[in-house]
């Protein structure tokens, strides 16, 4: 029970760890946060400076002068733009993780009122992220765990056993409860592939994202662009005739209202995923902020003795994140579901 | 503010790799495992719907072998019946057969009876008559005295006719 609890503890445990070191500068509650939310060249995992441990990813930045690829370890840790690393004659710097291309004479990046940096510009930065490479984690472990059930069903008739019937059943869920009663029996087929990949890789990451040191991709506005863009793109290519009426040119309405509705209609086709997006980054976010929050509070306050009471209301958020992970991933998917469902209805025809 | 400013890197990488997720897990997961799924719900649904074929077979051979048995006793009831009538009827005819042939037997022994009577008489008669004629043979060839050589005579003869 104890080493139970120890263990929930883990997670919050390295949080903190973090912050002792931070707090012997001046601490600052938002900087802290916004650093363990954010995204970064590489994976952090506990202790600061050169002393830290932190797991070198590859930054690969696309230049006027073409790719240019090193270790994020050449910055050795340097966030405040100080020290420079030299390729093909470029000189560049990381910058609060963003990285910097100086210009010749420059020895460090200045920035004007609006935060534009003076002597330096931003290439195209497709570096492997602390949140690429999670992502890339979370594709592992689903292509680990569903190749091996997969496996299971092209050997064996019967259902399976152990993790694979977990498998199983939450295939099955998705099937059912979401893709099922959404889209129609019909129709389903065709989309239960995206459906299951959304929801598995939103809960997983969500998971992921829970554990000591791991990275917060779900919670990252950029991740869930690019799912909701998924989404809409689906509706889009599958609307059929009835839907694309109903949405440019709602029939069954005085005329002048048509176009009003038109542009009313357009409007939800774009929100609807854009409120996807936002939902996931926000709950993931949000959840990430109120854990580091409750514990940042303890230097805020400089007391070891608000742990007492911050360290449980941490626990208790982080066991709710993981019912939220699920809930997130749940919604994520119902809701694709439910829109796609809406663009390819076969509408009767009154 | 940063956190709710995509960055294209992210962006680029998260479209590349959900895209070739997609690909592997529809290809090399997805499509199995429901395609196994939809073939073990199948063969569930064939497994009960077949059974609950065989249980309606069932019930009907039942029915048809119920069916079957009441029509058995029913023939087997009227066979019973029919038996006992031609029974009855063998019986009533042989005894009628039997009692008429009685009849005609006991009709024709009476016959015959009266036949051999008629003849046992005429033999008597003829018998007397001849005795009669020895008799009277004797009694004339032989002088007869008295009264009672005329009886003893008689009774002599009377003898020997017994012995006859």
């Amino acid at each position: 029970m104890i080493l139970t609890i120890a263990f929930a503890m883990l997670p919050l445990m390295s949080f903190a760890k973090k912050d002792i070191a931070e707090a012997e500068e001046e601490f600052n509650p938002t900087d802290m946060i916004m650093h363990h939310i954010g995204d970064s060249h590489g994976w952090h995992f506990f202790g600061s400076g050169d002393s830290s441990f932190t797991l070198p990813l590859p930054v690969i930045l696309y230049t006027d002068n073409g790719l240019v690829t090193f270790m994020s370890s050449e910055f050795h840790h340097d966030t405040e733009g100080h020290h420079v690393v030299e390729k093909n004659g470029m000189r560049f710097v990381n910058f609060h993780e963003k990285i910097y291309q100086l210009e010749a004479d420059a020895s460090e990046v200045e920035f004007d009122a609006d935060h534009h940096p003076l002597n330096a510009e931003k290439p195209l930065d497709l570096s492997i992220t602390k949140n690429v490479a999670a992502m890339l984690l979370t594709v592992v472990l689903m292509l680990l765990f569903f190749f091996s059930l997969a496996k299971h069903h092209k050997k064996h008739a019967h259902a399976p056993k152990g993790l694979n019937n977990a498998l199983e059943a939450l295939v099955l869920f998705v099937r059912d409860d979401i893709a099922k009663p959404q889209i129609g029996d019909k129709k389903y087929k065709k989309f239960m592939p995206f459906l299951l990949t959304v929801f598995f890789f939103i809960w997983i990451t969500n998971l992921l994202g829970l554990l000591p040191g791991a990275a917060n991709v779900t919670g990252n506005i950029s991740v869930t662009v690019s799912l909701g863009l998924f989404t809409l793109v689906l509706i889009i290519v599958n609307g059929n005739s009835d839907f694309w009426k109903h949405t440019l040119w709602m029939p069954g309405i005085p005329t002048f209202v048509k176009p009003i509705l038109a542009v009313v209609e357009v409007l939800g086709l774009i929100i609807k995923p854009v409120a996807l997006m936002i939902r996931l980054f926000a709950n993931i976010t949000a959840g990430h902020i109120i854990i580091l929050s409750l514990l940042g509070l303890i230097f805020i306050l400089e007391s070891a003795g608000v742990a007492g009471v911050s360290v449980p209301f941490a626990l208790f958020i982080t066991v709710l994140e993981l019912l939220v992970a699920f809930l997130q991933a749940f919604i994520f998917t119902m809701l694709s579901a439910l829109f796609i469902g809406m663009a390819v209805q076969e509408h009767e025809h009154h | 503010m940063d956190l709710i400013k995509p960055e294209f890197g992210l962006f680029f990488w998260q479209t590349i790799v959900f895209l070739v997720l997609l690909f592997l897990m529809a290809k090399f997961a997805w499509k199995p495992i429901l395609n196994s799924v939809k073939d073990r719900e199948d063969s569930i649904n064939d497994a009960l719907a077949s059974a609950e074929n065989a249980r309606l077979e069932m019930k009907n051979l039942k029915a048809n072998n119920e069916k079957l048995l009441k029509e058995a006793r029913e023939e087997r009831d009227i066979m019973i019946k029919e038996a006992r009538q031609i029974k009855e009827k063998m019986i009533a005819d042989a005894s009628g057969e039997a009692e008429i042939k009685a009849k005609s037997m006991i009709a024709s022994a009476q016959e015959a009876i009266k036949m051999e009577k008629q003849a046992a008489l005429n033999e008597i008669k003829t018998q007397v008559a001849s005795l009669s004629i020895e008799i009277a043979e004797k009694v004339v060839s032989k002088e007869l005295t008295s009264k009672e050589d005329h009886m003893k005579l008689v009774d002599s003869m009377l003898d020997d006719v017994k012995l006859n």
